[in-house]
């Protein structure tokens, strides 16, 4: 499909490979998706298996129980809620950190990538510090909804900032300055010409991160407190297959599963729609 | 005007999503001065615990390097039949929750699993044990070697490879005279992230480990164990694990930013 975006100016032209496989490299390439397969999809393809086993009317059962419905919702809307703040507060800090000079940006700059590098569980330690029982502020959020989602906003915080701030960086800035030029304000400019061109970026980040709030499990573990009302599904599916109801836990799994490939598939295609339109 | 208020909300946004609550754990931490901390550091199931996850995240960064660059110059030089579904299944775990990766292993791998048992018949076990740690770690780390080293390969195109070849130089020579190099600060970005990422995986490692106290259990894993015990020792045990995590994490976002702009040269 063409994209019609400008590229930006220091990509070379893609070399074109047209190599046909080599004996020594069909030998790799078997070895790889052997590989694959062993640690990837077989292990997937059990999880899809087990969870039908006993016939689609026990994975429904399974996936319908009150407990698995309110997990569900919780991950789902959590996900989805988190999504959508990152693509705001991820957009202006992208903004900020692109178009505005301050002391300290190159600081901040490295504070944003914190939570890609620091393991979940020590995510979940970080925040109870601040926002537990001990918080210097007298803000507890342990056992809470909304420290659920605070913890969601921490390991999804990057994927939308990073993920923006290269296309704000390549933008071309007179096409700005003719719309501001053409007695254009502030917030039209923002919404003619500089939204559309990001938009793409900024789904891109948020499909990434809605994959990731959808199954993630360490910095939530401590902070969601073993409540019910906290839970989200990773715990209740570990929670399944602790106690051995191995059907109960892959029904939730493949679900999920299903879930993050519809939405990763959904924005993947108003990606598109958007770089095309632009 | 505007642009104060928006330097403002984004500045308080990463200040007080990330680096107050990083600077309070380092505080409490210390709270009780350097003695305590330097106490928890000598505890032997710390010790097994910090050695096993290192044994572990070096396992799974080498398996991912030799795979992450066998499967990028695949998919940049080759073409076949298959090839973009190959592309896509590589970011598959990133998709995947941590607990749904630790229950796959279990079902193929596990004592009553598809292989488990034809396994076990030969005295090898790998759940509950060091190989499952390895894999459900190189599982969770798997595509970000071939990420950071697929748009070098393919922005250096095959000429200089195309040159070699024609004076004689065989595949070996050409991988480590021509390909290696010009794929180096990529290869070392995508290894940084990998060893950040295998040091603290949690959630894939908790289901498959079995968290033995000095046999199974991972730095991660030690955290979490000694969170849910309760008394001063456990909490300076875990405030010290995870501030020693923490550091670690700092140590590679500064190595990655020192190798961003070098990669970006090339």
């Amino acid at each position: 499909m063409m994209k019609t975006v400008p590229p930006p100016p220091r990509r070379k032209p893609r070399s074109v490979a047209s190599g046909r496989l080599t004996a020594a490299s069909g030998l790799g390439l078997g070895v790889a998706v052997l590989w694959l397969s062993l640690i990837v999809l077989l292990p997937i393809a059990a999880i899809v298996v087990t969870s039908f086993q006993n016939g689609p009317a026990s994975f429904w059962d399974s996936v319908t129980t009150p407990e698995a419905l309110a997990t569900l919702r919780l991950t789902v809307g959590g996900a989805a809620l988190v999504t959508v703040l990152n693509a705001i507060f991820g957009t202006l800090i992208a903004w900020v950190l692109v178009r505005d000079q301050f002391p300290g940006k190159r600081i901040i700059e490295v504070i944003i990538d914190i939570p890609f590098a620091l393991p979940t569980i020590v995510a979940g330690v970080v925040l109870i510090s601040l926002y537990g029982p001990h918080s210097p502020f007298g803000v507890d959020l342990v056992g809470t909804r909304e420290g659920v989602l605070l913890a969601l906003l921490f390991v999804t915080l990057p994927f939308v900032v990073r993920s923006v701030q290269p296309v704000l960086i390549d933008m071309e800035r007179d096409v700005e300055e003719a719309a501001a030029s053409l007695g254009a304000g502030g917030f039209t400019t923002f919404r003619r010409i500089i939204l559309p061109t990001i938009t793409p970026a900024i789904l891109a980040g948020a499909a990434l991160s809605f994959a990731r709030a959808l199954g993630e499990f360490g910095s939530v573990i401590l902070i969601s407190a073993n409540l019910p009302n906290t839970e989200v599904s990773s715990v209740y599916m570990l929670k399944l297959i602790e106690s051995d109801d191995t059907a109960g836990a892959t029904a939730v799994a493949t679900l999920l599963l299903i879930v993050a490939i519809v939405v990763l598939v959904l924005l993947d295609s108003l990606q598109r729609v958007a770089a095309r339109r632009d | 005007m505007i642009r104060w208020i928006l330097r403002i909300i984004a500045v308080g946004y990463v200040l007080g999503l990330v680096a107050l609550p990083v600077a309070t754990v380092t505080r409490s931490t210390f709270a009780h001065g350097l003695q305590p901390v330097l106490d928890s550091l000598q505890n032997p199931d710390f010790i097994a615990a910090a050695k096993l996850s290192a044994i572990v995240a070096v396992l799974a960064v080498l398996i991912n390097t030799v795979f992450g660059v066998g499967m990028a110059v695949l998919l940049v030089r080759y073409r076949f039949p298959g090839r973009r579904l190959l592309n896509a299944l590589i970011d598959l775990p990133v998709a995947i929750s941590p607990i749904v990766i630790g229950i796959a292993l279990i079902l193929v791998y596990g004592q009553n699993g598809w292989f488990g048992g034809w396994l076990e018949s030969r005295g090898i076990q790998i759940i509950f044990a060091t190989p499952a740690i390895v894999m459900a770690t190189v599982i969770v780390a798997l595509p970000l070697v071939v990420r950071e080293v697929i748009p070098t390969l393919e922005e250096a195109g095959t000429d200089q490879d195309q040159a070699a070849q024609s004076l004689g130089a065989n595949s070996v020579q050409r991988f480590w005279r021509i390909t290696l190099p010009t794929i180096k600060w990529a290869l070392a970005y995508g290894v940084v992230l990998s060893l950040a990422r295998s040091l603290g995986e949690f959630g894939a490692v908790r289901v498959v480990s079995g968290s033995v106290p000095g046999v199974s259990q991972t730095l991660t894993l030690y955290v979490n164990d000694q969170y849910q015990e309760f008394g001063p020792v456990a909490e300076q045990a875990y405030m010290t694990a995870a501030f020693a995590l923490m550091l670690s994490a700092v140590v590679f976002i500064i190595v990655i930013a020192l190798l961003r702009p070098k990669e970006n040269q090339q």
